[in-house]
């Protein structure tokens, strides 16, 4: 569904992204590892179009989205949840809710099934975004890209800042999101331990290059990796 | 009393003026941190074309509308063609391409309409109502300002609140990015966004023109005034720049009545002064939330 193929992306004369190829198939998730500047944001904003690549191809659907602009890409189904959650606090909540919808507003899913899948959002819909609790913006950021009923998702970093006990459903929200509604997602996280614990596949980047793609029970076993890459 | 009742109702209709200007202000800076400081000189090419056409077709409402119609067209094209190259640029880059547009509309209205101020015509009578055998400052013609004011402000503030289109809009200027993400179109709201402003603006100046004559330069003290009272609101805030208008109208009619007209433009120097000393962000900032 979603195929990297020698991604490389050069932020002036620093390498961020070096010859990145990985495959995520629908109805699974992808997880990509790796510490502070190795790569990951970078790799989601090549994908999603905001960053433009040196080198290499995206393909989504089996077309080459390369150079599609931004908004374009968003509009075949690949959507994006950007780190730090991306809330647009000046917007209410369900207005937020709504710009997720409006381009595909004949498939579209309503305000009121996201409220179903998250119900701290109802009680909230019509105050500003900023006055919601870190949690609640995950749930917010990623409810407005479902909204749309997108093929694929990229997550970035959906844990971050987020208190441990929050974690948990959210990445099992996302976990059920994958099995029911057949989605795709590219899950880039810090926290290797809950991103495996509902991945398919884990990715491990390491300045910019893919040292590692197996299965997560293979990684979690491979010590050294573990240590070298994971930091624990 | 008779006075401070006269100069009041003279204040509100100069305060929709400025809210007219003020509001196209904001709107591009809410949209796109650029200070537009050619608007002035826009609404003046604009309300020309409104002259040109009250003059050949003898029609108030026509003249009126293509004005509109010039702005919204006018706005685009100069966000497409003279904003777009120095968009994500420093900011100064963009300040002084407007103060260069600012320039060259003016000659350019001077070439073509020379000099000389002419007159335009009020929609309505400039004759004060007639109040127990005396006339106050207040005409029908001012009735047609502060509706078509009021009008404008409701039908911007339903625009960007109730329509998918004012919803896009308003993404793209608070968070063009995440905007994009969410498959907005970016930039298409800033070129509509610079027509609507533009035409907020025509607005304005086809309403002063009968008050100020048709000159190249005489709108100048216009966007002036607009300009403080869109700060006094906080710049940011399209129902700020409406309160600051008010407000500012309010104040230079009192002083114009009690102490003189002379002081009238050292008294909007004043109020901006004082608003800025005591609240730096304007009356109305907009909040900005916690950052968590």
């Amino acid at each position: 569904m979603l195929r990297l193929e020698r991604l490389t992306t050069d932020y002036g004369a620093v390498r961020a992204l070096n010859e990145v190829s990985l495959e995520v198939q629908p109805g699974s998730v992808t997880a990509v590892l790796g510490a502070n500047g190795a790569g990951k944001t970078t790799l989601l904003r090549t994908v999603s179009g905001l960053v433009r690549p040196t080198a290499g191809q995206v393909s989504f659907d089996e077309v080459d989205i390369t150079r599609t602009p931004v908004a374009e890409i968003v509009r075949r189904g690949l959507a994006h949840v950007p780190e730090g959650r991306g809330v647009i606090g000046e917007l209410t909540v369900e207005e937020n809710l709504r710009l997720g919808g409006l381009h595909n507003k004949s498939g579209a899913a309503k305000p009121k099934e996201i409220y179903g899948m998250f119900p701290a959002l109802e009680e909230r819909r019509s105050q500003p975004a900023s006055r919601l609790s870190g949690g609640e913006r995950q749930m917010l950021s990623i409810g407005r890209a479902l909204i749309a009923r997108p093929k694929a998702l990229l997550l970035d970093e959906p844990s971050l800042g987020l208190a441990p006990r929050i974690v948990g459903p959210i990445m099992g929200f996302v976990r059920h999101a994958v099995d029911t509604l057949g989605l795709a997602v590219l899950l880039v996280e810090q926290n290797a331990t809950s991103a495996l614990s509902v991945a398919d596949r884990g990715v491990v980047l390491n300045l910019g290059r893919v040292v590692a793609d197996q299965p997560p029970k293979a990684l979690l076993e491979d010590e050294q990796l573990r240590h070298h890459y994971l930091g624990f | 009393m008779t006075k401070f009742i006269d100069l009041t109702l003279s204040g509100v209709s100069s305060g929709a003026i400025y809210a007219a200007v003020a509001l196209a202000l904001v709107l591009i800076w809410r949209a796109t941190r650029i200070v537009n400081f050619a608007q002035g000189a826009m609404l003046m090419i604009t309300t020309y074309i409104g002259s040109e056409l009250i003059t050949s077709t003898g029609s108030y409402v026509i003249g009126f509308l293509a004005a509109l119609a010039g702005g919204l067209v006018l706005g685009a094209v100069v966000e497409r063609a003279l904003m777009r190259p120095v968009e994500n640029k420093p900011e100064l880059n963009a300040v002084i391409v407007t103060l260069g547009l600012y320039t060259f509309l003016v000659a350019l209205a001077g070439i073509i309409w020379g000099d000389t101020p002419r007159p335009f015509p009020a929609a309505f009578s400039i004759l004060g109502y007639d109040v127990g055998g005396t006339h106050v400052l207040f005409a029908p013609n001012d009735t047609f300002i502060v509706l078509v004011v009021v009008a404008l402000a409701i039908g911007l503030g339903a625009l960007f609140r109730f329509t998918d289109f004012g919803l896009r809009l308003r993404a793209a200027a608070f968070n063009s990015e995440v905007a994009e993400l969410l498959g907005v179109r970016v930039g298409r709201m800033f070129t509509a966004g610079w027509g609507l402003a533009a035409l907020t603006g025509a607005i304005a100046g086809v309403l002063v023109a009968p008050s100020v004559f048709l000159s190249p330069n005489s709108f100048d003290p216009i966007l002036i005034s607009g300009f403080v009272a869109a700060v006094l609101g906080g710049l940011d805030s399209p129902p700020g720049a409406l309160v600051g208008a008010a407000v500012l109208g309010l104040v230079l009619s009192y002083v114009g009545g009690y102490e003189g007209t002379e002081l009238v433009p050292m008294a909007a120097l004043v109020v901006l002064v004082i608003v800025l000393l005591i609240r730096p962000t304007g009356l109305f900032p907009v909040s900005k939330g916690r950052r968590v």
